[in-house]
């Protein structure tokens, strides 16, 4: 049974809340403000009751997959379980309940939190100083960009350039693009590393950045991460560590010592936030000391003299700000959480376990599956679905038809570097048996492509509904609902 | 594949039909470009009056899954835009080299003609060509 | 604790099974030099001792329950129904991947396009975005949209009156473009018309003004879009959505873009974040639009379904060409808004946002009977905040009146030069008739006390 549209279920006169009285004389409003102010018309949102809305958005929720419904071996997604303890710390009033402008004698608590967070951040990542202002990774990243191109240019010339591998995600050239830069892009080698002789070919003086996330996009150590950090640095350039893969490293280690100047951190991936079907995220930037200036305002500063915490906004030097006020502190705030819960021998656990559940699948799937790039690979895995392409199922098939086994699809054509592309990230917090059930099914696909290519094409079978026409979906545009055609 | 032989070609896939006394010439993609993008939801095309020059990005055309930009062929001045295709830009997958061409100009230079190719120029081209993968689908 | 199902025995028994003789093997591409470093975090926690000491943290700080609080400036208090944080927390949605796979998705989906039709009757406006990061965000995305959609402008026209820190953010966004930013004076609470039409010129991308502004006035939107049609800039609303209830949508004003903060819309102000951005366009900027955007069509069986749209405009698609980098959003904040405004209804968001036009001319009035005190801008109508001049600097003001547990609002000398006595206070419908005698109370008592 479909569910109809909110506004399908809409009734005259229907209500779902209750306001306080106005418990004062009431003067007409066109005596408080102008009549042409004033909106003329109601705005036609729906009248439906409380019980009208909670059955339509959980039957709705009841259409989707999820962590806490389904595995979702997501490459470069890192959808790991996310733990209720989080939610319920940052629902505290304490958190949840502070206005951000209130003074700060009444929100030291939230201060010492985000203090601590940062302090931790830098410990994990071996930078020197973080902000916990952007709001998902994409800002993190042209925070960074920003923070490089400050840099640069108080040393008298901002540099044209940003060296990006062809591996990377769309958000590294856009981010570098949209920081008034030019891209430029590097091919990766046969092991799916920096091919250093392409990379020495366009490294000049004019280069600001070099953007690379270690392990890379193909899911392997980039082994010559040092060598590529003296290159950068010989020539002026900051190396940008794109953290969307820092789940494979942590405690085994660490992009400040791999020679980083900049790094951005997903904590919706490395530290259990939940994705929300698309948000909200955090997106911190930690930076060598050189950069520390150039953070955005304000930063959180210890007053040594009583302890106690303040916001500093003066700051000569600073980039300035990339949102309003200071961050997503309901979702820093489920970081921190998930930091406490681990500490550092259980952090470095999570890496380990991330990396042999990767390794686990790799093994077990690599008759089936090309694979690529054949040494060991780090926190995830990418297969090709070449030798299925040819058999008649594009990855995007074998993606869909995953589905009707319970498992979300794996990361598809992404990278583009590798055809058919199946970037598999099984995570720590998946048990064997899951997995198990998971390579299963992959032998499963793979065996009914050699006998059935065509009925993938038609895949999945069993959700609630079949392939969506996203051709209609771009030239027939309905983006906001207006009305039934009758 | 098709590729009418009184049409000239780019390797970045555009088609030109130029006018008898090579005044003018109307542009569009080939038939391999419109397939390799499957089905065209979206144009946007430059504007009557503006001035567009030879091997630089002009208009970008989108598929679901990929966008690609359209480079002039040549220089000149846009002096019409095809509306048809703009209302409905499948089109350009039903008739590559007829309903759905996208706009014309009047040339700036017609020595830069030397530099389009014949059809056999580009048809050699493609078949030195691979099929490019779709999109991807990951997140920050 | 942590929470990895695998046992030792389990990882021996994989590790075996992958073919190698330790753990160390597989991460052997590792250079040694990198392994040594010593990471020094605080001891790891069970749950009942996280929940003590991060308890313990929280209570250190003083929530607005416990005081009384009159401050807005950009996050607002205001009623939060109980149902959206019920159906919010349901795994299904909260732990969802962004809805890429659309048959696994079409809940989040229907309601983020649910969302889109929701903000897009309120605002009036034909196209909206399935959210972006918070309201100052979207002031940065709305400039980037702007110029990408006049490639040949450089010149962004912006009102004095816009908030602060979206100003700051929106010079932040750009730094790395060649393009300046003119800022354009205030006259009596609003945006000077004069100035702004002196400012837009054929250059001229796009002119954002927030209406009610920084000072809780409202713009006079209609002149002014009048005066910015002419240059062919875009005309940029920043709007309260919640104040649409009861004041006029800029669809109706011809606005080309209204954006703002959707926080007011059942989001806790939370200490900043996570919130909410919205972006609105008309519908010739649809394809310039950043941020996703979920469309209605049909699967192959011919039934209702939706899908991720127009994605080829998108970062992971176009790269450095995209209009913008925006990927992971607030869909779960998005969805706050549309639960909130499906429980507000028709008639429930007009009510809301009568009260909060209420309650504050009601505290504007007792405050400015108070001696000493006085509206600074008493010409210009203004929605749940306005702008008082107190007979101290307002800091001073508001520290006394801390030490009554009341929070009298925003001291805008730290944002305006000149304004160290004016005070920036806000009266939405969380206050009473007994909350705002409180205040004011508390405003004249402070008044009259000696430094």
């Amino acid at each position: 049974m479909k569910e109809p549209l909110i506004f399908d279920l809409s009734s005259p006169g229907r209500r779902a809340c209750s306001l306080p009285a106005f418990d004062a004389p009431a003067k007409p409003l066109t005596e408080l403000v102008p009549q042409d102010c004033l909106r003329q018309h109601d705005a036609e949102l729906p009248e439906v009751s409380e019980l009208d809305v909670v059955r339509h958005v959980t039957r709705l929720s009841q259409l989707n997959f999820s962590v806490d419904t389904h595995f979702y071996p997501l490459g470069s997604c890192t959808m790991k379980y996310n733990p209720k303890i989080n939610d319920r710390i940052a629902s505290l009033p304490g958190f949840a309940n502070l206005h951000p402008y209130q003074p700060a004698s009444t929100t030291q608590g939230a201060l010492a939190a985000f203090d601590l967070l940062e302090q931790t951040l830098c410990q994990i990542t071996g930078m020197d100083a973080f902000t916990l202002q952007p709001a998902a990774g994409a800002h993190g990243e042209l925070t960074g960009l920003l923070l490089i191109r400050a840099y640069h240019t108080a040393r008298g010339n901002p540099r044209r350039k940003v060296i990006v591998p062809d591996s990377a995600h769309g958000t590294n050239p856009s981010s570098a693009h949209l920081a008034g830069y030019d891209v430029v892009t590097v091919p990766s080698n046969k092991q799916g590393e920096v091919d250093i002789e392409k990379f020495r070919a366009v490294l000049d003086e004019e280069v600001a950045a070099v953007m690379l996330t270690n392990p890379s996009t193909h899911g392997v150590f980039e082994t010559n991460i040092l060598e590529v950090a003296a290159m950068a640095h010989k020539v002026g350039a900051l190396l940008y560590y794109d953290g969307a893969n820092l789940n494979a490293l942590i405690g085994l280690a660490r992009p400040g010592d791999m020679g980083f100047d900049v790094v951005h951190l997903n904590v919706h991936k490395t530290f259990s936030t939940p994705h929300g079907g698309g948000g909200p995220g955090a997106g911190p930037v930690g930076v060598k000391k050189a950069l520390e200036p150039f953070l955005p305002t304000p930063r959180i500063v210890r007053n040594a003299a009583d302890g106690t915490f303040f916001w500093n906004y003066a700051r000569p030097q600073t980039i300035g700000k990339m949102r309003s006020f200071y961050g997503s502190t309901g979702i820093l705030i489920r970081a921190l959480t998930y930091i406490l819960a681990h500490g550092s021998e259980g952090l470095r656990r999570v890496s380990e376990v991330a990396i042999i559940n990767a390794n686990y699948i790799k093994a077990k799937l690599k008759d089936l599956y090309d694979d690529p790039f054949p040494q060991a690979c780090m926190h995830e895995i990418v297969f090709s679905g070449k030798r299925q392409k040819k058999q008649g199922s594009s990855a995007r098939d074998i993606a869909k038809r995953l589905l009707d086994f319970g498992f979300h699809a794996p990361t598809i054509y992404f990278p583009m570097t590798v055809p058919e592309a199946l970037m598999i990230e099984p995570t720590e917090t998946e048990s064997r048996e899951t997995l198990d059930r998971f390579i299963a099914a992959m032998r499963q696909i793979a065996e009914e492509i050699t006998t059935n290519a065509e009925m993938l094409h038609n895949a999945p079978f069993t959700m609630p509904v079949t392939r969506v026409d996203e051709v209609k979906a771009a030239r027939e545009l309905d983006v906001n609902f207006v009305k039934r055609e009758p | 594949m098709n590729i009418p032989t009184d049409l000239k070609y780019t390797e970045s896939h555009e088609w030109v039909k130029l006018s008898k006394n090579n005044e003018t010439a109307t542009i569009g993609l080939t038939d391999f470009a419109q397939e390799e993008l499957t089905d065209i939801v979206y144009l946007d095309l430059p504007k009557v009056g503006d001035e567009i020059e030879a091997t630089t990005e002009c208009a970008v055309v989108e598929s679901v899954k990929a966008a690609s930009d359209i480079y002039a062929p040549l220089s000149g001045k846009v002096i019409e835009v095809n509306q048809a295709v703009l209302d409905d830009p499948a089109l350009v997958n039903e008739d590559a080299f007829g309903k759905g061409w996208l706009f014309k100009i009047k040339l700036a230079d017609p020595a830069e003609l030397e530099e389009l190719l014949s059809d056999s120029d580009y048809e050699e081209i493609l078949s030195e060509k691979e099929r490019p993968d779709e999109d991807e689908d990951e997140e920050k | 604790m942590d929470y990895i199902p695998n046992t030792d025995a389990d990882l021996s028994a994989m590790l075996r099974e992958i073919g190698v003789a330790s753990f160390d093997e597989l991460v052997a591409a590792i250079p040694a030099s990198l392994r040594k470093f010593k990471m020094e975090l605080p001891a790891a926690l069970s749950e009942p001792e996280l929940q003590r000491e991060l308890g313990a943290m929280a209570s250190r700080n003083k929530p607005l329950d416990a005081l009384t609080s009159f401050l807005g400036a950009g996050a607002y208090e205001h009623f939060i129904p109980s149902a959206i944080d019920a159906l919010v927390s349901r795994g299904e949605l909260y732990t969802a991947y962004t809805p890429y796979q659309a048959e696994a998705s079409q809940g989040t989906l229907q309601l983020l396009y649910e969302y889109q039709s929701l903000i897009c009757r309120l605002t009036g406006m034909d196209i909206s975005n399935a959210s972006l990061y918070d309201g100052g965000s979207a002031v940065g995305e709305s400039a980037y949209l702007a110029l990408n959609a006049h490639p040949k402008r450089n010149r962004i026209v912006v009102s004095s009156a816009l908030h602060p820190e979206y100003r700051q953010i929106l010079r932040t966004y750009t730094a790395g473009m060649d393009i300046e930013v003119v800022e354009l004076p205030t006259r009596d609470g609003v945006t000077d018309l004069d100035a702004l039409a002196a400012a837009t010129n054929e250059n001229t991308a796009a002119v954002l003004l927030q209406s009610p502004n920084f000072f809780g006035c409202i713009e006079p939107m209609q002149q002014a879009g009048e005066l910015i049609k002419p240059k062919g800039a875009w005309f940029v609303a920043v709007v309260n959505p919640l104040s649409l209830g009861a004041l006029r949508p800029p669809g109706e004003y011809g606005a080309d873009l209204a954006i703002g903060e959707g926080q007011p819309l059942g989001i806790p102000v939370s200490y900043g974040g996570p919130y909410v951005g919205f972006l609105t366009s008309s519908k010739q900027l649809v394809h310039k639009v950043s941020g996703r955007i979920v469309g209605r069509s049909v699967d192959t069986e011919g039934r209702e379904a939706f899908c991720l749209t127009l994605q080829a405009r998108e970062q992971h698609i176009r790269r450095e060409k995209a209009t913008s980098n925006i990927c992971t959003n607030q869909s779960l904040m998005a969805l706050r808004a549309c639960i909130f405004l499906a429980l507000m209804g028709k008639r429930g968001i007009r009510e809301i946002a009568e009260l909060n036009l209420r309650r504050s001319h009601q505290a504007a009035d007792a405050i400015s009977r108070i001696p000493g005190f006085a509206l600074k801008f008493p010409h210009a109508p203004f929605f749940n905040e306005f702008v008082v001049t107190c007979p101290a600097p307002a800091q001073t003001i508001c520290d006394r009146l801390e030490r009554d547990g009341i929070l009298a609002g925003l001291p805008l000398g730290r944002f305006y030069a000149g304004m160290e006595c004016d005070l920036l206070v806000c009266v939405t419908e969380t206050k009473l008739t007994g909350d705002i005698e409180r205040l004011a109370e508390s405003l004249s008592r402070a008044a009259s006390q000696k430094v």
